[in-house]
């Protein structure tokens, strides 16, 4: 039995060098994804490369051009931080939602990202948010938007040596505002049977000037749905609007059934989540003021 | 296959153990330094009875890698009573009768305190979420709740 | 007698003897000890929910360095033993076949082969090198499938046990039948004003302690072993796995550890034989603890269901006739708790007229065990729906409706005896006089509420309650507490003695330090070992009053008892009372030891009901419910220790409300369960979960000393009912299959609104 081994590199650079030189090393970041699948043998890292003594993946810094949120931070750090949850609600929301209170001990925002859940909590809300994952490899660093990031069920676009060390969110327009709901069935512990995040910016009179609106576990990746967005854009987000966002939104899905809920069931909640999300991403930039 | 030697601080002191890269912290803890306290349920990171703090922070033991612990700090239910002096959350469950079987209550006691700490004045809403991942089957939480409540109250100061 | 006494320390509420244990993690369970040199045993489970067996190789696992022995069903004798457990004797084949795989594999995840190995990761993956070829046969995965005509069977030699429908000849997969009937049941029916016919289907779930199962075996050259496990019932364990494994039972040590839980789960055995087998062939103590998936795969759940109910009843709510049909899944061998889901099913009503056939059907699922009431929860789901239809159809008041038809004292039970004093009727009206029954009701909230009944078990038990020089006392029995009997025992020593509650040190013995107990279950450890106690106590106070009439010179007769004091007849001289302290100094002078001791089989007399009130809320466009009020009614007889009793009433529930909302078994379509673990079989969290207020009703048992009536079981039964009676009032959408999903609802609620726009 090959034994399998335990680094914590000190540097970016250095977790780079690891994983080029082992085609088999795992980034561990919290584990709630990883140690699970390990234990049930469904994946066999020859090394788990833990990352979390890498000042860069755990620093959350924020500030003119926007948030810096390094990719292994905890989510109860996360969620701690004021400044964040004052500005992004709706991440700080779906942050909190990623698991228990021991998970959000562990879990991360980039964990939540690598592993490539269809249902993951945080996909949605960063889609929403035009955030941009900061990947490092061997030929330097890049960027992807994270609506561009996951593109199956577990697969990401990370290249062999490449590890994803941060996300980045540009600050909110004056007047903006998001949400991210999901459906569970009991009221916590449960991977979302489906999930919707909004985001909406309105001018002085109230009109909505852009919108962004996303779907999980309703098809292989988390979605956009540009139909939801027009729908809402150039309307004063009222009733209809909202109704007109939910269907295209549900037209948009391309769900499975599964032992969590009937693909049926999805289509109809991604819409019911996208049209309450949107009325709180709504009355969120109406209120907020000092945002921007 | 050589073991990792770690060197960590666990309940105040120092402590050391050998383990394997792979292996868990939780069996780390059960095997290599006999505290059995921490119990194990599911090893998926769902029932809570794992819990410790590390670093402060309330995790579930069976998600962490026993090497994560070097130059770390860790309590366990095992750290919570000072010699023979009972921690509030323990008195309070005691009294409470918000125990049975007994397994899920080292598990909920440590989680509980991470609360306490956090937010000494919890709403019993805030209760039941904080604590909504460890999984009781006995009891159906309304008197875990309970005790969690009035040892806040009693840690406070406040007349429960 | 009992409603007259004063207690003292009965119905008080000390803190347990062993919480502090508890609260420090000191206590130690199943897989918290390892003994010098422990091996590690992993079990090799089977891919296949239904395939022969056509051989195994294991020469690789037993080749692999640090792997001390291997074994498969070869290692095991062929066993035909029968052995007691309470009122019947079981056929040990059936049991000793699903601890490990002899000729077939009846559902996925059934041993096949154990490693021993010095650690476990070498024990799993030299497992993985065992070679087992089996051809595959078609599973069987549910009732329906098990009674059609082209079934695969299960069992070949099966043949219906009890009540063979009319047309049953040949092999089968249905074990047996009963059939319990009254009256003329068509007349019945011919003659109700109202007939609803509905029928249920229930999934199958698991009790969810969250303690796996653990043991450690140690097996000496001389055939002398000891066993630690997490059970309900270190006699049966003891028995059954010295059965198993070939051993002498005399020679079998079992003790048992404190028991993270078991619901009934854990009176049976799945690792203890395997452990000691290894451990008999390594010549070395053997550890071996379930995971979580394995708990799920392949322990003991109880039935998923098929129940067909039809009710009659006049315009004035009288019930006139009942006909059901139980269809319970046994797993891969016999033993559902059809028969008395059967018994319980109208145990509520005076029905002149009932028809019920039970089935108990094999299916290729892991074999059922006991779960908390076994086969009533099930039995009521189907009873207490089709109650509350009547009700609503004739516009009655749901208590009110069940007052009218309630049983009382020397009314029939369904199943045969008179009942004696029952607390039905106090129930129901302690229900209906509870603010929750009038409390208004939000937007999208419903309410429903339903009755549940258990018989309550007797059987074996004993008690020892020894004396100190310094006047403690403890008290032994065999029974692991799994809710807090240790507790009440050392109430009743106190109570008996006159001592303080603290002064009685209350312990679980191993099997051979104490006289044979039945199991743990049954709700039956305050009530029938409860009773032992108390006889032991008396029977120590007996021996005080001897040492005191010793001391004083006089007959025993003359001697007196008040008060924790024995005291002398008027007159005697040189003689004033005597504490138990001061008697218990004097014990090496006056006759040695003291040690009081009770043995009894105690009768199956405690059946008790519970009424439950429940508030759900429905979120209409989602499906999703979220219970936000519980009441739980009940009556125990006398609460030894309301805290527990409390306990006990709520945790039920819970188990209750997660069988009704979230919890099934979901199988793949070659019978693969694909939720085996807590992440996706959803039990009830904290923040599921409201307050659960409890009433405590207390008609007494007079065939115990205290009215004790069994507690833990009852309120299981009513919540499948009670929850769906408030997802009607809430949704008006009769619910008939659970779990009451989020896409289940909304499917239903969607289908009643097109349906209604179509109108």
């Amino acid at each position: 039995m090959d034994a399998i081994r335990y680094e914590t590199p000190r540097s970016v650079a250095e977790a780079v060098r690891l994983m080029v030189a082992d085609a088999g090393a795992r980034v561990l970041a919290g584990g709630t994804d990883l140690l699970v699948q390990f234990r049930a043998g469904v994946r066999q890292p020859s090394a788990f490369v833990d990352v979390k003594r890498i000042p860069e993946l755990m620093s959350i810094t924020i500030d003119d051009q926007g948030l810096r949120l390094g990719a292994a931070a905890p989510a109860a750090v996360i969620s701690e931080h004021a400044e964040l949850r004052r500005l992004w609600p709706g991440l700080a929301e779906s942050v909190r939602l990623i698991g228990s209170t021991q998970i959000q001990g562990r879990g991360s925002v980039g964990g939540n990202l690598c592993n490539g859940s269809p249902a993951a909590d945080t996909t949605c809300a960063l889609i929403v948010n035009r955030a941009q994952c900061v990947i490092a490899g061997p030929n330097g660093e890049r960027t992807v938007p994270v609506d561009a990031f996951c593109v199956a069920p577990g697969r990401t676009v990370l290249q062999h040596g490449e590890l994803l060390v941060a996300v980045r969110l540009p600050r909110p327009a004056a007047r903006t505002g998001d949400a991210y709901l999901r459906l569970i069935p009991r009221t916590e512990m449960d991977i979302a049977v489906a999930g919707a995040g909004v985001s909406v910016t309105l001018d002085a009179a109230g009109v909505c000037t852009a919108a962004r609106v996303a779907i999980g576990a309703v098809a292989p990746t988390a979605l956009r749905v540009p139909d939801a967005e027009q729908a809402l854009v150039g309307s004063p987000l009222d009733e209809a609007s909202l109704r007109d966002a939910a269907e295209a939104a549900g037209a948009a899905a391309r769900p499975i059934d599964d032992k969590r809920g009937t693909a049926a069931y999805r289509r109809t909640v991604a819409g019911v989540l996208t049209r309450r999300a949107a009325a709180l991403a709504a009355q969120r930039a109406r209120q907020g003021n000092d945002r921007g | 296959m050589a073991k990792l030697h770690i060197e960590t601080t666990i309940n105040g002191e120092p402590a050391e153990f050998l383990c394997d890269p792979h292996e868990t912290l939780l069996s780390a803890l059960r095997t290599g330094l006999g505290l059995t306290g921490t119990k194990e349920g599911c090893a998926t990171g769902d029932c809570g009875a794992c819990s410790i703090l590390l670093e402060g922070r309330l995790v579930p033991a069976c998600l962490v890698l026993a090497p994560e612990a070097q130059g770390r700090t860790m309590t366990t239910i095992e750290g919570l009573s000072r010699g023979d002096t009972l921690h509030p959350l323990q008195q309070k469950f005691l009294e409470h009768a918000a125990l049975q079987c007994g397994i899920c209550t080292p598990g909920f006691i440590v989680a509980a305190k991470a609360l306490l700490d956090a937010k000494p004045n919890p709403t019993e809403e805030e209760v039941r979420y904080w604590l909504a991942g460890n999984l009781c089957r006995c009891t159906g939480y309304d008197k875990i709740i309970r005790a969690v409540l009035d040892a806040a109250s009693e840690m406070k100061g406040t007349a429960a | 007698m009992t409603a007259t006494r004063e207690f003292k320390f009965v119905g008080t509420r000390p803190i347990r003897h062993d919480g502090v244990d508890k609260v420090t993690g000191r206590a130690s369970y199943g897989a918290d000890v390892t003994w010098p040199g422990t091996l590690h045993g992993f079990v090799l489970r089977s891919p296949h929910a239904h395939a022969r067996i056509v051989s195994i190789d294991t020469r690789a696992a037993e080749a692999t360095p640090g792997v001390h022995a291997v074994i498969t069903a070869r290692d095991l004798p062929e066993t035909t033993a029968r052995i007691a457990i309470g009122e019947s004797a079981i056929d040990l084949r059936d049991i000793a076949d699903n601890v490990m795989a002899r000729t077939k594999v009846l559902y996925h995840g059934h041993a096949v082969a154990a490693v021993a190995a010095t650690t476990l990761d070498i024990a799993r993956r030299a497992a993985e090198t065992i070679a087992v070829v089996y051809e595959v046969l078609e599973p069987v995965m549910s009732v329906d499938r098990a009674i059609a005509a082209d079934a695969p069977i299960l069992h070949p030699a099966m043949r219906t046990t009890g009540a063979p429908a009319a047309d049953a000849a040949g092999a089968t997969n249905v074990a047996s039948r009963i059939e319990l009937k009254r009256g003329d049941v068509d007349a019945g029916f011919a003659a109700a004003d109202l007939v609803v016919e509905r029928e249920f289907r229930t999934p199958m779930v698991h009790q969810g302690y969250i303690e796996p199962h653990a043991c450690i075996a140690r097996c000496g050259e001389d055939g002398r072993a000891s066993v630690w496990c997490t059970t309900q019932g270190p006699f049966f364990v003891r028995d059954a796995s010295a059965a198993i494994a070939g051993l002498d039972p005399a020679h079998v040590k079992v003790i048992p550890s404190e028991i993270g839980g078991g619901f009934g789960g854990k009176i049976v055995v799945y690792l203890e034989p395997l452990a000691l087998a290894l451990s008999r062939k390594a010549q070395r103590p053997v550890k071996m603890v379930m995971g979580r998936d394995e708990v799920f795969r392949a322990t003991g759940p109880t039935s998923g269901s098929k129940v067909r109910v039809k009710l009659g009843a006049r315009r004035d709510g009288t019930l006139v006739a009942a006909s059901a049909s139980l269809w319970y899944e046994a797993g891969a061998y016999s033993g559902s708790p059809a028969g008395a889901g059967a018994m319980c099913a109208l145990a509520a009503y005076k029905i002149p007229n009932f028809f019920i056939e039970a089935h108990d059907v094999v299916v290729n699922k892991p074999k059922v065990a006991a779960y908390r009431a076994p086969g009533s929860p099930i039995a009521a789901f189907a009873v207490e729906s089709v109650v509350d239809e009547i009700a609503r159809e004739l516009r009655i008041d749901p208590i009110e409706l069940r007052l009218r038809n309630a049983n009382a004292e020397g009314d029939r039970a369904p199943y045969g005896p008179k009942y004696g004093p029952i607390g039905l009727t106090q129930v129901l009206d302690a229900a209906r006089n509870h603010p929750h029954w009038r409390a208004p009701l939000g937007a999208n909230q419903g309410r429903g509420m339903a009755v549940g009944f258990w018989f309550n078990a007797g059987m074996n038990s004993s008690a020892t309650v020894t004396l100190n020089g310094d006047g403690s006392a403890a008290v032994v029995t065999g029974n692991p507490d799994i809710g807090g009997t240790r507790a009440a025992q050392a109430i009743m020593v106190a109570e008996e003695l006159g001592i303080p509650v603290e002064r009685v040190r209350p312990s679980v013995g191993d099997t051979d330090g104490s006289g044979y107990t039945d199991v743990t279950g049954g709700s039956r450890v305050c009530y029938a070992t409860g009773m032992a106690v108390i006889r032991a106590a008396e029977d120590a106070r007996e021996q005080l009053k001897a040492r005191a009439a010793t001391i004083w010179n006089v007959s025993r007769e003359a001697v007196e008892w008040h008060d924790g004091r024995a005291v002398p007849p008027e007159g005697t001289e040189k003689a004033k009372p005597m504490t138990v302290a001061e008697l218990a100094a004097e014990m090496t002078h006056t006759g040695g030891p003291i040690v009081g001791r009770a043995s009894l089989y105690a009768p199956m007399a405690g059946p008790a009901f519970g009424a439950h009130i429940c508030d759900l809320e429905v979120d209409p466009e989602t499906g999703r419910s979220q219970v936000v009020r519980y009441t739980v009614v009940q009556d125990v007889g006398r609460a030894v220790h309301p805290s527990y009793v409390e306990g006990q009433m709520q945790g039920g529930a819970a188990q209750g409300i997660g069988w009704a909302l979230n919890e099934a078994y979901v199988y793949s379509a070659d019978g693969v369960m694909e939720n085996a673990g807590f992440l996706d079989y959803r039990m009830p969290v904290a923040s599921d979960l409201p307050m659960i207020e409890t009433v405590i009703v207390e008609v007494a048992n007079p065939l115990h000393p205290y009215g004790v009536r069994g507690v833990g079981e009852v309120p299981i039964v009513p919540p499948l009912a009670a929850v769906a009676n408030a997802m009607r009032d809430a949704t008006g959408i009769r619910f008939t299959e659970l779990p009451l999903s989020p896409p289940r609802v909304l499917e239903a609620i969607e289908a009643a609104t097109t349906v209604a726009v179509q109108a």
